[in-house]
């Protein structure tokens, strides 16, 4: 199930189980990998468990009262303890949280300062910040502005561009299009495809346009409660009818769904899981 | 005329010194959601503090001054550490009652320390009051009040532009974000309570330097109560402006209104503007009403 190419994996979950307030069972033996450089997809429907994944990730975790029980993260080769999410940030694992999650009562500029709160070096981060306006020029000219009064798709871009003046090596987003126009949503998808290319920034990709994200990704796993129940390199999967019919809303043969389709489509769902 | 003026003028200048023991308390509710009920302890302490180096150990005022910011910062890393941490996640009267209970015990602490007897400072200031114009103020008053507002542009000048200040902002607007930014948020609570510390202790001071000090001293925190109500318990400026808002009502209404009913109105004004001002807008003047968005 997992990729095994675990020498050039910056991340590897094995079998983890994650608990929620000790009792809910929100991932039940989850192993995925992250091959160095590249740019990973975790797709699924809502309530998958995709974000609990990031979050037993990056540290976040324990914040909601959730707890790893079984299983075990590795990163760099090296395993992860329980260390809080600010020591894992200067490990190099960063997370872009789902809903954005700008500081709305700082502005932008001071934003962008808390995404560069880790770095001990001016100039770096200073040439890091002209990285940011090069590929969101938009913030540029919202500086001074407060983040909250900011749109959608502009915090979504101070939030990744806070990603990128932590200069981590694994960037994780959690639903980036999450409320953005189309047309916003590709552009972000580009940005990370370059970020990817360019900063040689290793990237899991969490969402639920399947479409968009397998399309920057090169590998890519789907989630159903818990539990991945198919990985593969994107063609493959693009090629899968099961994805196409499931994740890419193509009927088989392309046609329209009929409701006889929607019911197969349930229970196929509830097998596959 | 010339009263109001004369009562303008002294209720500015006491009103900046509750305006900086205000922030003691809103800088630490801002970062952590905790009120704090011992903030007029911190400053009860903070002014033994000051009479301990000035007098007891004989250094001269300034290193004195220094000594009682670093005193102070260290209790409140002590308080934070030892005491509040502890209680993250418990719920809000528990944590309310802990502070009740650290007032009475740091003013029995204070007794036992220092006494209960009644001290003063030596004269840190030339006596003669200042004159502008028409207009008389006291000279510890007035000297008080530069002191305040120095500490308080100082502290306003932290936050806004300190990247620790920066991150504790980021940290009072959305701790799990702030984790996420690598910032470390228990830290963030511990640098809260010492500088919330810190600026109540400096007010403790002031007030000292003005009126002498016992373990009683505390008591005058209930009045910031008026003040970060007024200003939105998690507002900075808003603390500011009620700082000079009680100073103005208390001094103006006690003024006008003493010499009628016999004293006591000063006291009580600055509860009755509360109550009125939370009637008609009950996050207080600039308190936040959670902005929501999307």
């Amino acid at each position: 199930m997992t990729a095994n190419n675990d020498e050039q994996a910056i991340l590897t979950v094995n079998n983890i189980e994650v608990v929620y307030n000790h009792v809910v069972l929100v991932l039940k033996g989850l192993s995925l990998a992250v091959p160095k450089g590249s740019i990973v997809a975790l797709l699924g429907s809502n309530g998958a468990g995709k974000s609990t994944t990031l979050k037993a990730i990056s540290g976040l975790l324990p914040l909601e009262d959730g707890e790893i029980t079984d299983g075990w993260l590795e990163f760099e080769g090296q395993r992860l303890g329980d260390e809080l999410p600010h020591k894992l940030v200067r490990r190099g694992i960063f997370q872009v949280m789902e809903g954005r999650r700008v500081f709305e009562d700082l502005t932008v500029e001071e934003n962008l300062t808390c995404g560069a709160y880790t770095r001990r070096d001016r100039s770096g981060v200073k040439a890091d910040l002209d990285k940011c306006f090069n590929y969101f020029p938009i913030l540029k000219d919202r500086l001074g502005k407060l983040a909250g009064y900011l749109s959608g798709g502009e915090q979504q871009m101070l939030a990744i561009s806070r990603a990128l003046l932590a200069r981590p090596t694994l960037m994780m987003l959690d639903e980036p299009s999450l409320g953005l126009a189309p047309l916003l949503v590709e552009e972000i998808f580009a940005i990370i495809q370059e970020i990817n290319q360019k900063e040689g920034t290793s990237i899991l990709l969490v969402e639920q346009n399947a479409q968009m994200a397998l399309g920057v990704s090169s590998y890519g796993y789907i989630m159903e409660s818990g539990r991945v129940v198919l990985d593969g390199p994107v063609e493959r999967l693009l090629a899968d009818q099961d994805v196409q019919e499931f994740y890419l809303g193509l009927g088989s043969g392309g046609a329209r769904k009929s409701y006889r389709e929607v019911k197969h489509y349930k229970r196929r769902k509830r097998w596959l899981s | 005329m010339d009263i109001l003026a004369q009562l303008i003028v002294s209720g500015i200048a006491v009103g900046g010194v509750y305006a900086l023991i205000a922030l003691g308390f809103v800088v630490i509710y801002k970062a952590t959601s905790i009120i704090n009920f011992a903030t007029g302890e911190f400053m009860m302490i903070g002014a033994y503090f000051f009479y301990t180096f000035l007098v007891m150990v004989g250094m001269p005022p300034i290193p004195s001054f220094l000594m009682v910011m670093l005193c102070s910062a260290m209790l409140g890393l002590f308080i934070e550490r030892a005491i509040l941490r502890h209680m993250l996640g418990q719920p809000t009267i528990s944590i309310v009652m802990v502070t009740i209970g650290l007032s009475s015990i740091l003013m029995g602490l204070a007794e036992m320390i220092w006494s209960t007897d009644f001290k003063n400072f030596p004269p840190l200031f030339p006596r003669a009051p200042i004159i502008l114009g028409d207009i008389i103020i006291r000279s510890n008053l007035f000297w008080g009040f530069i002191v305040a507002m120095l500490a308080v542009a100082a502290f306003a000048l932290l936050f806004k532009y300190a990247k620790v200040g920066v991150a504790m902002r980021a940290t009072a607007g959305d701790q799990m974000a702030a984790f996420s930014m690598g910032i470390n948020v228990r830290t963030m609570f511990t640098v809260a309570w010492s500088l919330g510390a810190i600026a109540a202790a400096l007010g403790g001071v002031i007030i000292g330097n003005i009126g002498g000090i016992q373990p009683t001293l505390g008591n005058i925190g209930l009045k910031i109560f008026p003040v970060v109500i007024l200003g939105g318990l998690d507002s900075i400026a808003g603390a500011v402006v009620g700082g000079f808002i009680v100073g103005l009502v208390e001094n103006i209404a006690g003024g006008y209104l003493d010499p009628y009913v016999g004293g006591g109105v000063k006291d009580l004004a600055p509860f009755v503007v509360l109550v009125l001002i939370l009637l008609i807008k009950p996050y207080g003047l600039f308190g936040k009403e959670d902005i929501e968005r999307l």
